[in-house]
């Protein structure tokens, strides 16, 4: 168009998505206060559905490849995240996983512990506020004398958005910090060179203990361990040693260690450090060094006081780890 | 079909694999279903090693090191006891069968007891069937 080629610097068009998340993402791009001024100077947003009332088929007659950049938050639970996520692949030059759900799956992907039919049954049977004495559940189509209602379907699996679509940048965080995101904008706008497709942007190439300020010791032995509110923490000394589980060693740094600063373990929502695919298993491989029992019978007994191995060190990252889901 | 089971074992080079090399120069004959992997310590193994393998499709994964006491490194096999016990706890939330994952001290002179430790847990997995972890992975992709 020629009004674009006589301006020097196009604005680059903006899409920001939500599949399966809670929102929080979405509020973190707000969260850049009046950068978000900058940020609308050098791009223009032309789908957000938190913000913005644009159609899904208004995206769909977008010219392919005509949004430069797009934010995909959530993870994939149902076809209309995968639909959607396939029409924004197709739609973008840039395609971010955006936060902790579309990177390994978040907090909605802890649902992997169970499957549809688990699902299913306690929503719409057991649980304690429904009464539902024919067992109706939800169905994609029903007829009325309108015509054919259609909802998305439920998958049996949370996915996270590199198994449904080719991802050219991961940025971590639940939700990512949003000095962070105007860190990666100002570079994309700017017309740096970016990193190789599939990297982690965003985020440090160490992990959170590396910048964390508590003190540390070379001999970290843990006798039993504890839930945090099990514990007087004393402020000062890092919480492993203490005996509180902090994902801080199978963490990637980023956050600015925010949770540690504000007392509370780190919880792990930056994933994997690199080099790292799983940060259960790492998070497993630092913490069975530093029980302190050689017997076998002790080891059990230290480690009985993990209550939940899985969800605790895959609190945002089972459906991107190795296993994936629980087998059922 | 015939169901034969796939165990992936990973040996420490200083007594298990030893062992290992001893139950074959001893002609012993043993279930041929196990892949060995040789790492220099079981401290050596990651959970990542294990994991992996049921991702890829093992039916069970067997770890060896020296016994309690042994280890050339001093004490590599008792931190692999301790990293065991917490995957093990792992696995089995996930829906891995306990009996899928086993860890085994053997000596460098214990090539019999490896022989009779393949064999039994190729029984053990003849009775259970195959592993459902690859399986569940693959259902994934087509369900969705």
């Amino acid at each position: 168009m020629p009004a674009e080629q006589t301006n020097p610097k196009p604005k680059l068009k903006l899409a920001i998505y939500w599949g399966s998340a809670c929102g929080g993402c979405c509020v973190s791009v707000l969260d850049t206060h009046e950068t978000l001024l900058d940020i609308v100077a050098a791009a223009d947003p032309v789908f957000w559905p938190i913000a913005l009332d644009i159609k899904y088929k208004d995206v769909e007659q977008m010219p392919d490849k005509s949004i430069d950049l797009t934010l995909f938050n959530g993870a994939v639970r149902n076809s209309e995240n995968k639909h959607i996520a396939q029409l924004l692949r197709q739609k973008t030059k840039i395609l971010v996983a955006y936060g902790s759900c579309a990177y390994m799956g978040g907090i909605p992907g802890l649902a992997n512990f169970f499957g549809k039919e688990d699902i299913f049954n306690r929503a719409y049977i057991e649980s304690e506020s429904t009464n539902n004495p024919d067992h109706v559940f939800p169905a994609t189509k029903y007829t009325v004398k309108e015509g054919v209602l259609e909802i998305p379907e439920f998958f049996n699996d949370v996915l996270p958005l590199n198994k449904v679509v080719d991802v050219d940048y991961y940025i971590p965080g639940c939700p990512p910090q949003s000095e962070r995101l105007i860190e990666v904008f100002t570079a994309i706008v700017s017309g740096a060179e970016l990193p190789p497709p599939g990297s982690v942007v965003g985020a440090n190439d160490k992990t959170n203990c590396e910048e964390c300020k508590r003190k540390k010791s070379d001999n970290k032995t843990i006798d039993r361990f504890y839930r945090p509110w099990e514990i007087q923490d004393d402020k000062e000394t890092c919480f492993l040693e203490q005996g509180v589980i902090c994902m801080g060693p199978a963490t990637r740094g980023g956050c600015g260690v925010r949770c540690v600063e504000g007392n509370s373990p780190c919880r792990g929502c930056y994933g994997p450090p690199p080099g790292s695919e799983d940060p259960g298993a790492k998070m497993m491989s630092a913490i069975g060094t530093m029980i302190n029992a050689d017997k076998p019978e002790e080891i059990d007994k230290i480690i009985e006081s993990i209550v939940d191995p899985a969800g605790l060190f895959y609190r945002f990252s089972l459906p991107g780890s190795i296993l994936g889901r629980k087998v059922l | 079909m015939n169901f034969r089971p796939s165990i992936v074992a990973f040996l420490c080079n200083w007594c298990a694999y030893t062992g290992a090399d001893l139950a074959g120069t001893s002609r012993l004959h043993y279930a041929p279903n196990i892949r060995i992997i040789r790492v220099m310590c079981s401290g050596r193994i990651e959970p990542t090693f294990v994991l992996k393998a049921f991702q890829k499709g093992a039916d069970g994964v067997i770890i060896c090191g020296c016994h309690p006491g042994d280890c050339h490194y001093q004490e590599g096999n008792y931190k692999c006891l301790r990293r065991f016990k917490l995957l093990h706890k792992y696995t089995q939330q996930m829906g891995i069968e306990k009996d899928r994952l086993r860890l085994e001290w053997i000596s460098a002179s214990e090539g019999k007891q490896f022989a009779e430790l393949v064999n039994d847990m190729t029984k053990t997995l003849l009775s259970m069937g195959p592993s459902k972890v690859k399986s569940s992975l693959e259902v994934e992709h087509l369900n969705n």
